[in-house]
């Protein structure tokens, strides 16, 4: 038994791998928009899995730290930390701006975590290069994406530090890559003002007579510096005891220390649902009209294909081959592209993905749905090419 | 037969899809669930860590002496400029007396009458004493006149009587002069007094040292207590440094320090902990311990430059230790990664003082030679497959 597909595709061989490749590149770059929308969303919950939080701490009425800015004061976590159920908590700042590397800038969003050793919350889980922080300031752990690199000196706002660790996929839900610095040299950078805000503002308070008495010495001291405090963080994050519901441990907190609580299950929502939502559904937008625009191309392929073979099928029918014969051809060819279509596809988005500045998922389980999908749009588009070669009349043969 | 021809294309083809189908092969394996992860691993070794402490600080002088009146007034004069080294006891400035010149100079004239008034009173004691002298020898001859019967009763009784007013107007003269002398004693205080307050309005340097502000000019009026001048002793500057509370354990007087100026980065100076505050700073959760120099630099650093300051402690006894980065934290347990026949299995471990190189001491659950994952590619689970690597993707040697 001679395959009649075979024989056909080894016939012209060179344009049937080549029209496969071409619809490879295709479902490569669907492939990729697929990537790009998951990347999306597993940054935002990277960002939750890096903090090691059970519940995340934050201002009342507020949809921090991510989503919203929040502001607590640093000694909220001393209270928390009573609570019943809560096994850690710790403090932490986000500020995401640009880091000096001697003449370069990097946008990053810096950290600031308590150096208080191994596997505190909001420290980077793992690293690739280095060591944790160990000094209580003016030493940073950075993400590899940033491009600094072990013993570099940074710059935050007036600080230097030196890159101690380097850590990789801890990033914000915008995809900026993180630095970590202690949290008191972070809570200065987030909340001090620059040198000539101060002195301006000591020279504004100095003229002010109200503050600067001459029958009180020492008044004009105080209030100057009741003005350069910060004792201000964004979120406390809370580790939960073993054998605690997280949801049980949040009440407490909400009701007694009127502060707003999220779980991972809420702050996945927030992220998920409320952040990110336009940036992905844009994203989502587009990857289904381009699933559609692909789906379209891959069977007017197949369509054209075929038509273009009426001839050779129409002497296949004058010679009196059966129409299931002839249906079969036309149907492992089309199953046969889509799978060269589908391999070169999966190939192609899977070397180009890491050359993508944000981070590109490529998940197996999106692999197998678009191959699904591959192969279930060229049935359907050899179905419509199959009804066409069957129509043809054999006369066309001698005809045309 | 068309064989050769069909072999050929068969080739050619194959010569396409069987690297595809390899190159799909690779990619699933390299990426993805199914790739190992790459990870460096070392091997844990036993060995006796010494911690140190960070903390920063601003330098302080240890003796500020604020020189300023003790009344309200103006100020007259101020002699000194910021930067100037003073003498103990050297004048620095001066408040305006007002009208305590004045006072002195009455004060001199009151003096001297007062002196002559005492002069005055010794001649009216040597007059009384001379008329007492003169009574009492007429008297002791008329008592005599009148044992020979000379003369009559009644003139002794007279000569009697003028002595005893004699007697009487000395006593008189001399408590005179006791209270003219008083009177002069009164007269000395008051100017003393004076003359006290006018030398108190001078502002004077307690010590030796350095002027380091000079708060208000001639002209100021200033209240009772406020500065005018500041005066620092160099040779007394130290280091108010804050450590974190988390890691202060076993911080005590004595330990050798390092610092490093903020000024002169890079230059490591010596030092020692000279004491540290029985008071913590509650607000910022800080110890705070005051650090001195071995050696001050010849340059003397500004008051309130920020320095950095490590704590070398003692060492500890030789334990197991494993670089922090191993340590993480899987499902709230805190342990590192073994690799035991190319298989991860997470260990639970307790942990003990860090260094600042980052080597934690292990005190439990790890061994001396067994061999834990430092770096990762990826978060490490126990079903993945892992592959060892010297160094990661991306990371320069």
């Amino acid at each position: 038994m001679i395959s009649l597909a075979g024989r056909d595709i080894l016939h012209s061989w060179g344009k049937f791998v080549l029209t496969g490749l071409g619809l490879g590149l295709l479902i490569g770059v669907t492939l990729t928009m697929a990537g790009v929308y998951r990347g999306m969303v597993d940054d935002a919950k990277v960002l939750l899995d890096n903090s090691g939080a059970d519940l995340w701490v934050v201002q009342q009425g507020t949809l921090g730290p991510y989503a919203e800015p929040s502001s607590l004061y640093d000694d909220v976590y001393r209270a928390i930390r009573g609570m019943p159920g809560v096994n850690r908590a710790a403090n932490i700042t986000y500020l995401t701006m640009q880091v000096q590397q001697g003449e370069r800038d990097v946008r990053a969003m810096v950290v600031g975590v308590v150096p208080g050793g191994p596997g505190e919350p909001g420290q980077p889980g793992y690293l690739i290069a280095g060591r944790q922080i160990t000094r209580g300031h003016y030493e940073a752990v950075a993400d590899i994406a940033t491009g600094f690199k072990l013993g570099e000196r940074i710059q935050i706002r007036r600080n230097h530090y030196a890159v101690v660790g380097l850590t990789r996929r801890m990033v914000s839900s915008g995809g900026d890559p993180m630095v970590f610095i202690p949290l008191k040299d972070a809570q200065e950078a987030q909340f001090l003002k620059d040198n000539d805000a101060i002195a301006q503002q000591r020279r504004r308070t100095a003229a002010n007579p109200a503050f600067n008495r001459p029958g009180t010495p020492g008044l004009l001291d105080a209030v100057l510096a009741s003005q350069s405090v910060n004792p201000y963080i964004n979120a406390v994050l809370v580790q939960v005891k073993p054998g605690f519901i997280p949801e049980e441990v949040a009440e407490p907190i909400r009701r007694w220390k009127r502060l707003q609580v999220y779980t991972r299950v809420q702050m996945e929502e927030i992220l998920i649902g409320k952040l990110i939502a336009t940036a992905a559904k844009q994203i989502g937008m587009f990857l289904v009209i381009l699933a559609i625009v692909s789906a379209a191309i891959v069977a007017f392929i197949i369509y054209t294909l075929t038509l273009g073979k009426i001839r050779e099928i129409a002497v296949l029918k004058l010679i009196g081959t059966r129409n299931r014969t002839i249906a079969g051809m036309i149907m492992q060819q089309a199953l046969g592209l889509g799978l060269i279509g589908f391999v070169v596809g999966k190939i192609a988005a899977t070397f180009w993905a890491p050359i993508f500045p944000k981070y590109v998922l490529l998940e197996p389980r999106d692999a197998l749905l678009g191959f699904a999908g591959v192969i279930l749009i060229c049935a359907l588009a050899s179905v419509l090419a199959i009804r066409a070669a069957l129509k043809v009349d054999p006369a066309e043969a001698i005809g045309g | 037969m068309k064989f050769p021809s069909i072999n050929r294309r068969m080739l050619a083809l194959l010569a396409v899809v069987v690297p595809l189908l390899a190159l799909l092969i690779y990619v699933a394996l390299r990426s993805g669930p199914l790739a190992p992860i790459p990870v460096t691993v070392t091997t844990a070794e036993s060995r006796s860590i010494a911690p140190a402490l960070f903390g920063i600080g601003t330098i302080e002088a240890r003796f500020t002496y604020r020189i300023g009146p003790t009344v309200a007034g103006r100020i007259k004069r101020v002699e000194v400029q910021v930067g100037d080294k003073v003498q103990a006891r050297q004048l620095l400035g001066e408040m305006d007396p007002v009208d305590l010149d004045d006072r002195i100079a009455a004060q001199d004239a009151a003096l001297r009458r007062a002196e002559a008034v005492v002069l005055v009173a010794e001649a009216q004691v040597r007059e009384a004493l001379a008329r007492k002298r003169y009574a009492e020898n007429q008297a002791s001859r008329y008592e005599q006149l009148l044992e020979a019967r000379s003369v009559s009763e009644e003139t002794v009784e007279g000569k009697r009587q003028e002595f005893q007013v004699t007697e009487a107007s000395f006593a008189a003269a001399h408590a005179n002069l006791e209270g003219a002398r008083q009177e002069l004693a009164r007269i000395r205080a008051d100017r003393g007094g004076l003359i006290q307050q006018r030398a108190n309005l001078q502002l004077i340097a307690p010590v030796r040292g350095l002027v380091a502000a000079r708060n208000a000019d001639p002209g100021t009026t200033v209240v009772a207590g406020q500065s005018v001048v500041e005066v620092i002793d160099p040779a007394s500057l130290w280091i108010h440094v804050r450590f974190d509370q988390l890691r202060v354990s076993g911080l005590r007087a004595g330990l050798p320090v390092q610092i490093v100026l903020r000024s002169q980065e890079g230059k490591r100076l010596a030092g020692r902990v000279l004491r540290v505050e029985p008071m913590a700073d509650a607000v910022t959760e800080e110890t705070l311990a005051k650090v001195v120099f071995d050696a001050l630099p010849k340059r003397l650093p500004s008051v309130g430059e920020l320095a950095e300051v490590t704590v070398m402690m003692s060492a500890l006894p030789e334990t197991p230790v494993a670089p922090n980065a191993s340590v993480q934290r899987v499902a709230g347990r805190l342990g590192v990664w073994l690799i035991e026949d190319d298989k991860l299995r997470f260990a639970p471990v307790k942990v003990g003082a860090t260094d600042l190189d980052g080597l934690v001491q292990i005190l439990d659950g790890l061994k001396a030679g067994e061999r834990i994952v430092v770096y990762s590619q990826r978060a490490l689970s126990p079903r993945r497959r892992v592959k060892i690597v010297e160094r990661l993707e991306g990371v320069s040697p």
